[in-house]
C-alpha cells in the first residue's frame, strides 16, 4: 500500500505541473487539412500533403498548416472540423468525398472560416469544391497501353461505379482504342478505395484473363507490385510509384495539389478566396501531372504520349472529341464536337465498344 | 520462474484504487512516448485531459461533445458488463452496434418521405431489436451446442461490417448521391432525425438514455435479485444451478441486454452524429466499449465515468494530432495503455508473486 501511495504521489505531481505548463502557437494565418488515411499511404492522402508541404515552403512563418490523418466519414469528421475551426485555422481543406455533409455543417456554424472541399458537389457562401479532370491523363496512359499490349488485352481495375471512375474507364478506353484498333477491356469493380488484398487479387485475375497492361481507379501500390511480379505494365495512381515496380511502371497520374492549394491561401489572406467555386481543373494547370516515361516505351510512342499531353494541356485537344457513340450504338457526340462539363460531372454510361455493364 | 499465488484478502481499496492508477501510469508512459515521438509530453497531456474540459476556445464545445462520443461507449459498456459479470463473453457489441443502425436506419428510409411521429420511437425499437437479434445468434449456439460465444459474436463482426457495405452500395444507397455509396441523411428527414434536444451543443437523446440507462442498470445490479443471480453465476454456476436458476435464461437474458444495449447505441448515432448509413460508420465503440466496461470496475457508476474519461482521450486526442502534430497512433497506443495498466494492476492487487522454491 505505502509503495502503491508513493506510486501515486508521484503521478499527481505528474498531473499537477502538466496543469501548470502552457503552450503558445502564433501565426497570421492558419490552414487546416483532414486526411482520410495516412499520408503515408503512397496514393491520395500523400498527395494532399504534398499540397500541405508545398503552402508551408510557399508562406514560412506566415502561415502555420494542421493536419489530422485516418479522419472517418462520419461524426467525427464533423468534430475535427469544428476543433480546428475553434482553435482559429481560417481556411480548411476536406480531402475526401465523404467529408461533404460534415464540411457543409460546420461551414454554418463558422461562417468566417473557408472550406475547400475536394471532389464533393454541395457548395456555400464559404465553401468552395475543387476536382482534377484526371480523366485527360488518363487519355496519355490509355495511348500507352494501347501500343504496349502485345495480348491487345488491358485490364481495369475500378473501385466504386461512381461518374469519376466511369469517366475514366471511357476515357482511356477511347485513347487506347484509337492507338490501337484491336484492343479490348476488361474492368473489374472491387467496391473500395484502397484494400491492398482485393486490390492485388483483381490484377491476378486479369493477368490470368490475358491481360497484360494494367490500369487502375484505386489508391494502394498493390497492383504495381503484382504487374512487376507478374512481369506485365501497369501505371502509378495518384503518385509516382516506380519504386514498387520499376520494370512494370510505364508512367503515372500524379495528382497535383501543390498549385491550387497555395493559390487558394494566397487568395485567403489577401481576401479575395471565394465561396461556392467549383474547380475542376487538368493537365493545363498543373493539377493533374503526367510522370517520368519508363524507357521501356518506344521513343516514338513517347512522342506520341507528349503531343497528347500537351495537346490537352495547350486545349487544342480534348479526350472526348465526337464522333462518339454511347455502349447501345446511340449516338453521343457528334464529328468534331466536344463533351460538356454537365455530362462528364454524371457520366453514367460506358462509350461504344466498352463490354460489359456498370454495376448498379 | 515466477508462481502467482492468489491473495487470500483483497484490498477493496487498492481495487477501486485501479482505475485511478491506470490513468496515472498511462500520463506518465505516455509522457515518455509523445517525448520521443519529439511532442512535449506536458503539452500534449494537458491538451488530453484539461484542454477539452478547461480551455476558454474549446471548452464550451468539447464538453457536450465528450458526452456525446462517451454516450454509445457507456451504453454499451452497461450492457456487456452483465454479462462480463455472468461469464458471459460477448466480445461482438461491434456487430450488434451496425446491425441496430442497419435495422433502424432501413425502417426509416423505406418510409421515407412519410412525416409521421411514430417513426422516431418505432426506429428506435427496431434498432434495439437489431442489436438484439445478432447477438441472440451465439446466445443460441452456446445454448444449445456449446458453442464458445467469444468466437461466434467476435466473428458475427465481420459478417456485421459486409452487410453494412452492402447496404452502402446497395439496398440503402441514396438515390440523389450521385451514386456514391452512403444513404440518405436522416437528419435531413425529419420524422427520423435524432435531433439535438438542448440546441447548440448536439446533445441528443442517446445521451440522456445513456444517463438513465446508468441508474437503470445500478438498480438491477444493486437493488434486484437479478443482479445476484448473475454474479452467482459468474461466480459459481454449480451454485447457481442449485439455487434453481436457469443458467441458460441468464446467458440469454445477459447476451439480449448487451445485443440490445449495442443496438439502441447503433441507431442513435446512425439517426444523430452520424446521420447516415455508410461504409466507414462504425469506428470500433464496440471494442473500445470492453475497455470501458472493465475501466469502469464493471461496475455502473464506474462505467460512467469511465466512458466519459476515454471520451475525453478521443476528443483531447483529436486536439494534440492537429495542434501538435501527434499521430493518430500515439493516441491509439494511449487509449490501449489504460486497459493494459488496469489489467496488469489487477493481477498484482489479486495474485502475489513467488520465486519458484520459495516456501
Amino acid at each position: 500500500m505505502r509503495q502503491f501511495m508513493k506510486y501515486f504521489s508521484a503521478s499527481f505531481l505528474f498531473i499537477s505541473m502538466v496543469i501548470t505548463s502552457s503552450i503558445a502557437i502564433a501565426a497570421d494565418y492558419k490552414v487546416g487539412f483532414i486526411y482520410i488515411g495516412p499520408p503515408g499511404d503512397h496514393g491520395w492522402n500523400y498527395q494532399h500533403d504534398v499540397g500541405r508541404k508545398a503552402v508551408d515552403e510557399a508562406f514560412g512563418d506566415k502561415v502555420e498548416t494542421v493536419f489530422q490523418e485516418n479522419v472517418p466519414e462520419s461524426a467525427d469528421a464533423e468534430r475535427v472540423m469544428t476543433q480546428m475551426a475553434l482553435s482559429g485555422a481560417d481556411m480548411i481543406f476536406a480531402t475526401s468525398f465523404g467529408y461533404m455533409d460534415p464540411v457543409i455543417n460546420v461551414a454554418k456554424k463558422f461562417p468566417k472560416v473557408k472550406f475547400e472541399h475536394a471532389t464533393g458537389y454541395k457548395t456555400a457562401d464559404n465553401v468552395s469544391t475543387y476536382s482534377a479532370r484526371f480523366y485527360e491523363g488518363r487519355s496519355v496512359v490509355g495511348h500507352i497501353a494501347g501500343k504496349m499490349t502485345k495480348s491487345n488485352t488491358i485490364g481495369y481495375v475500378a473501385s466504386f461505379p461512381i461518374p469519376e471512375v466511369v469517366r475514366g474507364i471511357n476515357s482511356a478506353y477511347l485513347a487506347a482504342k484509337k492507338a490501337n484498333p484491336n484492343v479490348e477491356f476488361k474492368v473489374i469493380w472491387i467496391f473500395t478505395w484502397y484494400d491492398p488484398a482485393k486490390e492485388a487479387d483483381a490484377a491476378k485475375t486479369l493477368i490470368s484473363q490475358g491481360a497484360d497492361v494494367i490500369l487502375q481507379h484505386v489508391d494502394s501500390s498493390a497492383i504495381m507490385t503484382v504487374a512487376e511480379e507478374a512481369g506485365v505494365y501497369a501505371f502509378g495512381q495518384a503518385s509516382d510509384m516506380s519504386a514498387f515496380g520499376p520494370n512494370a511502371h510505364l508512367t503515372a497520374i500524379i495528382n497535383g495539389w501543390a498549385p491550387y492549394y497555395v493559390e487558394k491561401v494566397k487568395q485567403g489572406m489577401a481576401g479575395t478566396w471565394k465561396g461556392g467555386e467549383q474547380t475542376f481543373d487538368g493537365i493545363g494547370a498543373g493539377m493533374v501531372i503526367i510522370g517520368d516515361l519508363n524507357d521501356k516505351i518506344p521513343a516514338s510512342v513517347k512522342k506520341e504520349a507528349m503531343a497528347i499531353r500537351d495537346g490537352i494541356a495547350a486545349g487544342t485537344l480534348h479526350s472526348f472529341t465526337g464522333p462518339i457513340n454511347k455502349q447501345d450504338g446511340s449516338p453521343w457526340l457528334k464529328a468534331g464536337e466536344t463533351a460538356d462539363v454537365g455530362t462528364l460531372l454524371g457520366m453514367n454510361f460506358y462509350v461504344e465498344g466498352i463490354e460489359g455493364d456498370i454495376p448498379k | 520462474m515466477f508462481k502467482l499465488i492468489p491473495r487470500e484478502n483483497v484490498s477493496p481499496v487498492l481495487s477501486l484504487l485501479g482505475p485511478l492508477f491506470s490513468v496515472g501510469l498511462t500520463m506518465i508512459v505516455g509522457g515518455i512516448l509523445f517525448y520521443f515521438l519529439g511532442v512535449d509530453p506536458f503539452a500534449a497531456i494537458k491538451m488530453i485531459f484539461w484542454d477539452p474540459l478547461m480551455s476558454e476556445t474549446f471548452s464550451t464545445y468539447s464538453i457536450p461533445q465528450i458526452f456525446i462520443k462517451g454516450a454509445p461507449l457507456i451504453l454499451i459498456a452497461l450492457g456487456l458488463s452483465v454479462g462480463f459479470k455472468a461469464n458471459v463473453w460477448n466480445i461482438g457489441a461491434e456487430g450488434q452496434y451496425i446491425m441496430g443502425a442497419i435495422f433502424g436506419a432501413s425502417f426509416a428510409l423505406s418510409l421515407y418521405p412519410l412525416e409521421s411521429i411514430v417513426i422516431f420511437p418505432a426506429m428506435i425499437l427496431i434498432g434495439v431489436i437489431g442489436g438484439c437479434l445478432w447477438s441472440m445468434i451465439p446466445a443460441f449456439l452456446k445454448v444449445k451446442f456449446q458453442v464458445n460465444e467469444i468466437l461466434v459474436s467476435l466473428m458475427l463482426v465481420y459478417v456485421a461490417e459486409q452487410i453494412l457495405a452492402l447496404a452502402s452500395l446497395g439496398f440503402l444507397r441514396n438515390p440523389d448521391g450521385a451514386g456514391f455509396p452512403g444513404s440518405r441523411n436522416l437528419n435531413q428527414y425529419t420524422s427520423a432525425s435524432n435531433a439535438e434536444i438542448i440546441a447548440g451543443t448536439g446533445i441528443h437523446l442517446g445521451v440522456l438514455l445513456s444517463l438513465l440507462m446508468v441508474i437503470f442498470f445500478y438498480v438491477l445490479l444493486f437493488r434486484h435479485s437479478l443482479g445476484f443471480k448473475i454474479k452467482l453465476l459468474g461466480n459459481s454456476p454449480k451454485a447457481s444451478g442449485f439455487s434453481g436458476d436457469n443458467p441458460n435464461k441468464l446467458i440469454f437474458l445477459c447476451l439480449i441486454l448487451s445485443g440490445s444495449l449495442a443496438g439502441l447505441a447503433g441507431i442513435m448515432e446512425v439517426a444523430g452524429p452520424a446521420g447516415q448509413i455508410n461504409i466507414d460508420f462504425n469506428v470500433g465503440y464496440g471494442f473500445t466499449a470492453i475497455i470501458v466496461a472493465f475501466l469502469g470496475r464493471l461496475n455502473p457508476i464506474g462505467i460512467f465515468f469511465a466512458g466519459i474519461v476515454m471520451a475525453l482521450t478521443y476528443v483531447g486526442g483529436e486536439l494534440t494530432q492537429f495542434m501538435l502534430n501527434l499521430p493518430a497512433a500515439a493516441i491509439q497506443v494511449f487509449q490501449g495503455m489504460l486497459l493494459f495498466f488496469l489489467l496488469s494492476f489487477d493481477l498484482f492487487v489479486h495474485y502475489k508473486i513467488k520465486l519458484k522454491g520459495n516456501k
